[in-house]
C-alpha cells in the first residue's frame, strides 16, 4: 500500500501495464505524472518541445509496437489536437494512452476547458478515475482497451484527482514485447484515399468501444433509493457520495463514448435523474442526447464554472449546510508574487517605466502583470506574446504609439514562440522581443527544456544555442543582457525600442533564483537612515521590501532578501546598502 | 464529529507558499494510514506557491469519500500564519479546533502600502478559542526555522488519537536523515506547547 497522488498512480499504472516510452510537456496539474514515470525502471521518458510533438512521438512509438504514455494539461490538448484528431483514424499498434489533466477552478491555468469535448470531437475514448487507486487501475485498463479496439485512449483527470493523494495497492510490471510493425499505408498514411475507409473503420471501432462501455466494470451502477438518481464521474462522484448518501448513482468511468443502456437502467429505477459535473455541461448534454429526462436540482442549478464540493451539491438539492463562522472582511489578498531575487523583475519594471505595450506569455513571469510592476498588457496562450506583438505592430503601423514589446520565457519560446518568431521575421515584422531566459521551466517546478541541456531522465544532452537560433531567422539585432543590472536592462530596452523599423531580440539571461542558489553567499541589503520615504523601491514588488505604514520609510526583511541588489540601483538617496558581515 | 456523511475527520492546513504545509499534511496522512485509517489528501500547487495563500486538506476515517473541505466543515484548522487563520475561519466547523502559528507574513499589497494588515488579530482569534503556537521560536530552538511546520504538526498531534511513536516513525521515514533528531525535537516542542497552554487555562 502506497500513498500516491493521482498523477503518480497514473504513472504507476502505465509502468505496470508495460509502457516503455513516456512523452509530454510539463503543465500543472499533469506534470508529476511524467516525472514519476521517468523515474521508474525499464522506461524511456522525455520532455518534448510541446504537446503536439509529444503526441506525434507517441503515435510513432505506438506504430512501432510499444506501449506509450503521453501527458499534458488541458490547454496542451489544444496544441496536440492536430495529431490527436487523426490518431483516432490511424489507430494504434502498441497501446497509446494520453493523460489530459483538466483544471476546473483555474488554480494554475488561463482557462477552464473540458477535455471530453475534444475527446468527442476527435473520437478518442475517455476513462475518468475518481481517486488514486482508480487512476492506476483505469490507466492499465486504457492500455488494454487501446490495443483491443485499435484506438488511442484518454485518461482524463482534474486537479482534485491529479493532486489528491490516497492509498494505492501497487503491483508488478508486466514486460511486453514490441508488437511487430508491418508496413500498411492504408492504416498509417492518412491521405484522402486511405482516410475515407479509416473513417468508416473508426465508427465501427467506436461502436465496439460503446458496447464494451455497457459491461465494463469501469462504469458502475449503485442502485439505492429510488427517489434520486445521479450520473457523475471523476472527483464529482466522491462529492455526490458525501452530499447525497442515499442516492442511486451511475458512476461513469468511461465518459466517452457513453453507456446509454446503463443510463436508461438508472432512469428506469429512479423518480428523478440528475447529472452532477463541474466546469462544463459535457456530461449532461451527453445524457440528454439519450432522450432520458434530466432534472434540475430542486433548489438551484449547479454552477457551470469552477469546482464542485459536497456543500455546493447539498445546497443545490436544498439540504442543510453546516453553520459557518463569519467571513473576516479586512483580510488583505495574498496574490502570488515574483520571488525575491527573480531575474525577471527589473525587465518588467523597466518596460513599465518606458510605457511599452507588453504582450506577455505563459509562465511564472505572467505575475509581472500584477501591481506594483503592472508591466504586462496581455496573456493568451503559449507563444502568443510574439504573434500578438506582431498583430499590435501591424494594426498600429503608421500611428504614433508606445513601443510594442513581447516577453516570453525560454521554455515557452521552445514550445511555440520560435514558430511565432519565424513567422514574424518572415513577414518583416517590427518590434522588440524579450526572451527571459532563466535557464529552466520555472512555473511547473524546474523541468528541463531545449535551452538548458537537462533531459527528464538526466541523460547527456546538448544545450541549444538560443542566440544562434534567433540569428538563423535573419534577425541580426540580437543581444544578451544580465537582467539583474538595472542600467543594462534600461539601456537595452531603450536602444532596441528606438530602432523601430526592424525586429530586435533581447535575451535577458540569468538563472531562476530558486533553481540554483544564485546569491547563496551574498549578504542581505538593508535600509539606512538616509531613506526619504519616496516609495520607489517598493514599486519593484519584491517580497523582501516593505513600506512602514506609519513613516512611509522602507525596510528590508533580512530573512527574505537574497542579496541580489536589484533594488539598490533604484534608490536615489543611496539608502539601500549591503549588511556587511551578515552572510546568510 | 464530522459534518460529512462519510464520517471522516477533516483537517485543513492553511499557510503561505513555501511554509511546508504539504510536508506536514503528508506526515499526518501517513500517520493516519499507519493507524489503519483511510486517507485522502488534496493540495493545490503551481502558480499559487509563489508567496500566495495555500491550503491542503487531509481527510481521515474508516471510509473517506471527498478530498475537499466546505465552509463550516473543518474539524481542525491548522494555520501556519495568523492572517491566513482569519481568511480561513469560515471553513472551521462549529466545535472545530483552531491552531495558529503566532506569526504574521505581510502579503505584497501590504508591503507596497496598498492594503493593511487586519487589526486585533489575537483578540479575534481568541473569540474562536484559538490555540496560539510560537512555532518559529520553537523551531529555532530545535535547530532551524525550517522545521516550524513540524512544530505545528506536533500541536495538531496533541489533539489527535495517534500514539507519539507512530508520528515519530513517519517523521523518521520522511525527513532527510541528518535532520531526523531536529525534527523529532521540533515535533515534541509542538506537542508540549499545546499541553502547557492547556495547563494554564
Amino acid at each position: 500500500m502506497q500513498l500516491l497522488s493521482g498523477n503518480e498512480a497514473i504513472a504507476q499504472g502505465a509502468w505496470e501495464a508495460g509502457a516503455r516510452i513516456g512523452v509530454g510537456y510539463p503543465g500543472t496539474p499533469s506534470t508529476e505524472t511524467m516525472e514519476s514515470f521517468g523515474a521508474k525502471e525499464n522506461v524511456y521518458a522525455e520532455w518534448c518541445a510541446n504537446e503536439k510533438v509529444a503526441v506525434e512521438v507517441a503515435v510513432g512509438a505506438s506504430a512501432a509496437g510499444a506501449r506509450v504514455l503521453a501527458t499534458m494539461k488541458h490547454v496542451g490538448v489544444n496544441v496536440a489536437a492536430d495529431p490527436l484528431y487523426t490518431a483516432a483514424y490511424t489507430g494504434v499498434n502498441g497501446g497509446l494512452v494520453v493523460l489530459a489533466a483538466d483544471d476546473p477552478g483555474m488554480h494554475s491555468s488561463q482557462n477552464e476547458q473540458d477535455t471530453r469535448f475534444h475527446a468527442q470531437g476527435a473520437h478518442i475514448p475517455v476513462v475518468e478515475p475518481s481517486d488514486s487507486a482508480e487512476a492506476r487501475e483505469y490507466t492499465m485498463q486504457a492500455f488494454e482497451a487501446s490495443e483491443r479496439f485499435d484506438i488511442p485512449f484518454f485518461v482524463r483527470s482534474t486537479v482534485r484527482v491529479s493532486h489528491a493523494k490516497s492509498p494505492v495497492e501497487v503491483g508488478e510490471r508486466v514486460e511486453r514485447d514490441l508488437i511487430p510493425y508491418e508496413k500498411d499505408p492504408s492504416k498509417w498514411v492518412m491521405m484522402p484515399a486511405y482516410a475515407k475507409p479509416r473513417r468508416t473503420s473508426l465508427d465501427a471501432r467506436i461502436a465496439q468501444v460503446a458496447q464494451w462501455a455497457e459491461t465494463s466494470p469501469l462504469n458502475r451502477l449503485e442502485l439505492n433509493d429510488t427517489s434520486i438518481g445521479v450520473i457523475c464521474a471523476g472527483a464529482s462522484y466522491q462529492y455526490v457520495r458525501d452530499a447525497l448518501p442515499n442516492a442511486s448513482i451511475l458512476k461513469l468511468g468511461i465518459t466517452w463514448p457513453i453507456a446509454t443502456g446503463l443510463i436508461a437502467k438508472l432512469a428506469n429505477h429512479v423518480d428523478a435523474l440528475y447529472v452532477v459535473e463541474e466546469g462544463s455541461d459535457y456530461l449532461s448534454m451527453q445524457v440528454k442526447a439519450t432522450s432520458v429526462t434530466v432534472s434540475e436540482p430542486p433548489a438551484h442549478a449547479l454552477p457551470k464554472e469552477g469546482e464542485l464540493t459536497p456543500g455546493i451539491i447539498r445546497s443545490a438539492f436544498g439540504l442543510a449546510l453546516p453553520e459557518e463562522l463569519p467571513t473576516q472582511q479586512d483580510v488583505p489578498g495574498r496574490p502570488p508574487a515574483l520571488c525575491a531575487g527573480c531575474p525577471h523583475r527589473l525587465v518588467f519594471k523597466e518596460l513599465s517605466r518606458a510605457k511599452c505595450i507588453v504582450t506577455g506569455d505563459i509562465g511564472c513571469y505572467t505575475l509581472g502583470a500584477l501591481p506594483p510592476l503592472a508591466g504586462m498588457d496581455s496573456t493568451l496562450d503559449m507563444g502568443a506574446s510574439i504573434s500578438m506583438a506582431h498583430g499590435f505592430e501591424l494594426a498600429l503601423a503608421g500611428t504614433e504609439h508606445h513601443p510594442v514589446v513581447a516577453v516570453i520565457g525560454d521554455s515557452t519560446f521552445g514550445h511555440s514562440g520560435f514558430t511565432s518568431l519565424l513567422s514574424t521575421a518572415y513577414n518583416k515584422g517590427a518590434g522588440t522581443i524579450c526572451i527571459l531566459d532563466n535557464r529552466t521551466t520555472g512555473m511547473t517546478g524546474h523541468q528541463g527544456n531545449p535551452f538548458n541541456g537537462i533531459t527528464l531522465q538526466n541523460r547527456p544532452s546538448r544545450e541549444l544555442d538560443l542566440e544562434g537560433m534567433v540569428r538563423s531567422l535573419g534577425i541580426s539585432d540580437v543581444q544578451v543582457v544580465n537582467p539583474n543590472n538595472m542600467k543594462d536592462v534600461r539601456a537595452a530596452i531603450k536602444g532596441a525600442t528606438s530602432r523601430t523599423e526592424e525586429l530586435s531580440v533581447i535575451i535577458f539571461r540569468s538563472p531562476c533564483v530558486l533553481l540554483k542558489k544564485v546569491f547563496e553567499r551574498q549578504a542581505p541589503y538593508t535600509i539606512t537612515s538616509d531613506c526619504r520615504a519616496c516609495g520607489v523601491c517598493v514599486t519593484l514588488g519584491c517580497p523582501a521590501i516593505a513600506r512602514i505604514e506609519e513613516t512611509g520609510e522602507a525596510c528590508i526583511d533580512p530573512d527574505q532578501c537574497v542579496g541580489c541588489g536589484q533594488c539598490q540601483a533604484y534608490c536615489g538617496f543611496g539608502a539601500i546598502v549591503r549588511m556587511e558581515g551578515a552572510l546568510r | 464529529m464530522s459534518v460529512y456523511s462519510d464520517g471522516a475527520t477533516t483537517v485543513l492546513l492553511a499557510g503561505v507558499g513555501g511554509q511546508g504545509t504539504i510536508l506536514a499534511a503528508d506526515l499526518l496522512a501517513k500517520t493516519a494510514i499507519s493507524n489503519g485509517l483511510q486517507v485522502k489528501l488534496s493540495e493545490i500547487h503551481g502558480m499559487a506557491q509563489r508567496g500566495g495563500s495555500v491550503t491542503t486538506v487531509v481527510r481521515l476515517g474508516e471510509q473517506v469519500h471527498s478530498m475537499v473541505c466546505d465552509r463550516g466543515s473543518a474539524d481542525y484548522l491548522l494555520c501556519f500564519e495568523a492572517t491566513e487563520a482569519l481568511r480561513n475561519l469560515p471553513f472551521l466547523a462549529q466545535n472545530g479546533k483552531l491552531l495558529v502559528n503566532d506569526v504574521s507574513i505581510k502579503p505584497l499589497p501590504v508591503l507596497t502600502g496598498k492594503a493593511s494588515m487586519p487589526k486585533r488579530v489575537h483578540e479575534r482569534l481568541g473569540e474562536y478559542n484559538a490555540q496560539l503556537v510560537d512555532a518559529n521560536k520553537h523551531a529555532r530552538e530545535a535547530g532551524s526555522l525550517k522545521c516550524a511546520n513540524v512544530v505545528l504538526l506536533g500541536a495538531l498531534a496533541a489533539n489527535m488519537p495517534f500514539s507519539m511513536e507512530s508520528w515519530e516513525e513517519q517523521i523518521r521515514l520522511k525527513v532527510p536523515p541528518k535532520t531526523i533528531d531536529m525534527n523529532i525535537d521540533a515535533f515534541h516542542r509542538g506537542v508540549q506547547s499545546v499541553a502547557s497552554e492547556a495547563n494554564r487555562s
